[in-house]
């Protein structure tokens, strides 16, 4: 049986204005515009075109492999890290609270802000992580300025960036966990380890589905610290999809960009959405 | 207590009111955020109220670079474009469909103080002009630190091998680094490439209409090729300064000042930056053309300075015309002088420059001198300029690809553009 809904529609009804006018119309009108050439002056109508076009981009490829590297690879440390420095700073350490908001700290700084400043201490003869290394007698890479290089020297950034939020998350996960289980672990004898293995990392479980799906969108959409810190270069090397896209913003071909936008929205659409589904029955079936 | 700002706000109301019987008009101008072009429309808007006081002006200011380019085209489509702006002229003023945006300048009394040679690149196929230059011409090619030159005896060269030769000396016998190259700013990156027009042309003298056409093609195109296989080979040769992937164009003009770098291939505006940041400098600074294969074809590729346009469907179209009238005359490259200093000739007939203008400046000016030393840059001639050029110079530049693989690339990326902008034959 269908169950009725407490609200009579005209309550509801603001909200479906905004939701329409602001979410559904854009994006409905965003897959007709992916379909044509259009110069804001006039949208002439191409079919797929733009779709074929986007799709021989030469470096398309690379910036779809960077983009699901870049995502795995945050994702991946922003989860595991987030968890063990959430088990530290629950742990009732030395200044606890102290620690807990340093951690969390990028959290609150402009990513634009965060990406300039790397930018320059990993500049390769005159930042200070170089010369750093240099006073200790280690010639520093070319964090930005080597093709090989540069996207996993964005990924750190993003980590360093990322990871007090999953933390923060993390810790309230921790927090729920009663404290009878540990206690009934450690009568039935088990290690610090095995109360984490089979205590811990099971019980945090929502924690970590959330962490996850939350830093991997944020990965594969990830525009602003890629452009603060290489602007996809040096060259293509570290374009990422969203960086592709507004490349094409950029030489004004609206239409191909619009047609980018909604490829974007369909790989996290495709990738995102059964990964949380199997996430969460995981944890249901705990 | 309320009484006394209720009496101001009617005060001022009826001032307002007073001003307005007396039919004067607000003019908003659009200009991008560097110093030298608010400077300029701040003198150029004074004079011109000085001679019509009912008229004054509004500057508003925008982001240089594509950002700019995309507020331009924003506010066109969307009917919010002041009533006049400053804009590029050549192949990015082909983007904003002229004729459907702008008003024309056809029957303004002072088109024919304009060149001739400024006109074609502000005009639409019709014949149709719609801009009024603003600023000087500039021209790509070689910024050198001179007191090096003097100091290892060096000659301007006049062929790339020469020129080679004086970067191998450069490299032996001092620490600085030969030539310069700021990757962090990646535009910087191409003008080996764009600065070899004249050379091109000079032996493919209808490239740019078989480029348009669909007919000619870098990769293709031995002589149009060169330009990717000079940026190859300064890389090759290892003459760049240590941190050309990470320095940005500013550090670019700090090298060439001061010696750290000697060569830096770059286009002359740069030389007000250099008066901004090294006044000390300055005339430490000369340029030549980027030399070709002979002694006899040494010429320079010239970029168009930017224009005033009027916008279509503005409220004071006319008093705008009657504004840009004003700026093709001798009397607005005075003004224009006087508030920034000159860094090339005027595009405006009967203009010319002051005495003494700074060393880079003066060793530009004999190539204008002479018929047949100058040629436009491409993006001047033809519409089309891939918009993926500065990464793929990044990478020739950065040893990533080869010369050969850069410029089919380039020819894919300028397939693009043409394709998108709905072009003939593509």
């Amino acid at each position: 049986m269908r169950r009725q809904s407490p609200y009579p529609y005209w309550f509801v009804l603001p909200a479906a204005v905004v939701f329409v006018v602001l979410f559904l119309v854009p994006t409905g009108a965003s897959f007709w515009f992916s379909l044509t050439n259009w110069d804001l002056f006039e949208a002439r109508f191409i079919g797929l075109e733009n779709y074929r076009q986007f799709l021989s981009e030469p470096f398309l490829l690379r910036g779809l492999t960077n983009t699901i590297i870049f995502a795995l690879v945050t994702s991946g440390a922003k989860t595991v890290l987030g968890l063990l420095l959430a088990v530290l700073l629950t742990s009732g350490i030395f200044a606890q609270g102290f620690l807990r908001s340093v951690v969390f700290f990028p959290v609150l700084v402009s990513t634009i802000g965060i990406g300039l400043l790397f930018a320059e201490m990993m500049h390769p003869t005159q930042g200070v992580i170089n010369v750093a290394l240099g006073a200790v007698g280690v010639g520093g890479p070319g964090w930005l300025t080597n093709p090989a290089l540069a996207l996993y020297s964005v990924a750190l950034v993003d980590i360093w960036r990322g990871v007090g939020l999953a933390t923060l998350i993390y810790i309230a996960g921790l927090a729920s966990i009663s404290p009878e289980y540990y206690e009934a672990a450690k009568i039935d004898g088990a290690t610090p380890f095995q109360q984490f293995r089979h205590v811990t990392i099971p019980l945090v479980w929502p924690a970590t589905t959330t962490v996850m799906i939350l830093s991997l969108i944020g990965g594969l959409r990830l525009f602003d610290l890629i452009w603060a810190m290489t602007r996809g270069g040096p060259g293509f090397s570290s374009d990422v999809l969203a960086s592709v896209i507004y490349k094409q913003y950029q030489a004004g071909f609206y239409g191909l960009s619009t047609a980018g936008n909604v490829i974007l929205f369909l790989l996290i659409a495709t990738i995102v959405a059964p990964l949380a589904y199997w996430l969460n029955r995981r944890a249901l079936d705990l | 207590m309320t009484s006394k700002p209720i009496s101001t706000i009617m005060l001022t109301a009826a001032l307002s009111l007073a001003g307005g019987s007396l039919a004067a008009e607000e003019l908003t101008l659009l200009v991008g955020s560097n110093p030298d072009s608010i400077a300029i429309a701040e003198a150029l808007t004074a004079a011109y109220s000085e001679r019509n006081p009912d008229v004054t002006f509004e500057i508003e200011t925008r982001p240089g670079g594509s950002e700019g380019d995309n507020i331009v085209k924003t506010r066109l489509a969307t009917g919010e474009m002041t009533d006049i702006f400053l804009y590029n002229s050549g192949s990015l003023l082909q983007a904003l469909r002229p004729a459907r945006t702008l008003v024309p300048l056809d029957n303004i009394p002072n088109r024919r103080n304009i060149l001739d040679s400024f006109m074609r690149t502000v005009s639409d196929d019709a014949g149709s002009i719609y801009g009024v230059p603003v600023e000087t011409a500039m021209a790509g090619g070689i910024l050198y630190h001179v007191p090096t030159y003097r100091q290892l005896g060096l000659e301007v060269p006049q062929t790339w091998a020469a020129f080679m030769a004086n970067n191998a000396r450069i490299a032996e016998l001092t620490d600085k680094a030969p030539v310069i190259q700021t990757y962090r700013d990646t535009w910087t990156s191409q003008l080996f490439v764009l600065s070899d027009y004249f050379n091109v042309q000079a032996e493919e003298p209808d490239f740019d209409t078989r480029y348009t056409n669909n007919e000619a093609k870098y990769a293709s195109t031995p002589a149009a090729l060169k330009g990717f296989e000079r940026l190859q080979q300064a890389f090759e040769a290892g003459y760049f300064n240590a941190d050309f992937g990470a320095a940005d164009y500013n550090d670019g003009l700090r090298m060439v000042a001061t010696g750290e770098g000697v060569h830096y291939p770059m286009l002359t505006f740069a030389v007000a930056g250099i008066q901004q940041n090294h006044p000390d400098e300055l005339d430490d600074v000369g340029f030549f053309a980027q030399p070709g294969d002979s002694t006899d074809v040494n010429g320079l590729t010239v970029w168009m300075p930017s224009a005033y346009y009027v916008a279509k469907g503005g409220d004071h179209v006319d008093t705008a015309k009657d504004f840009v009238n004003f700026v093709a005359t001798v009397e607005a490259c005075e003004i224009m002088t006087e508030a920034v200093g000159a860094t090339g000739p005027y595009l405006i007939k009967g203009c010319t420059l002051p005495q003494s203008v700074p060393a880079a400046v003066a060793d530009m000016m004999p190539y204008f001198a002479e018929e047949g030393r100058t040629a436009p840059a491409l993006e001047f001639l033809s519409p089309i300029k891939g918009p993926a050029l500065e990464q793929i110079t990044v990478e020739v530049g950065s040893g990533i690809r080869g010369a050969g693989s850069g410029a089919e690339l380039y020819d894919r990326d300028v397939e693009k553009q043409a394709r998108q902008l709905g072009l003939p034959n593509w």
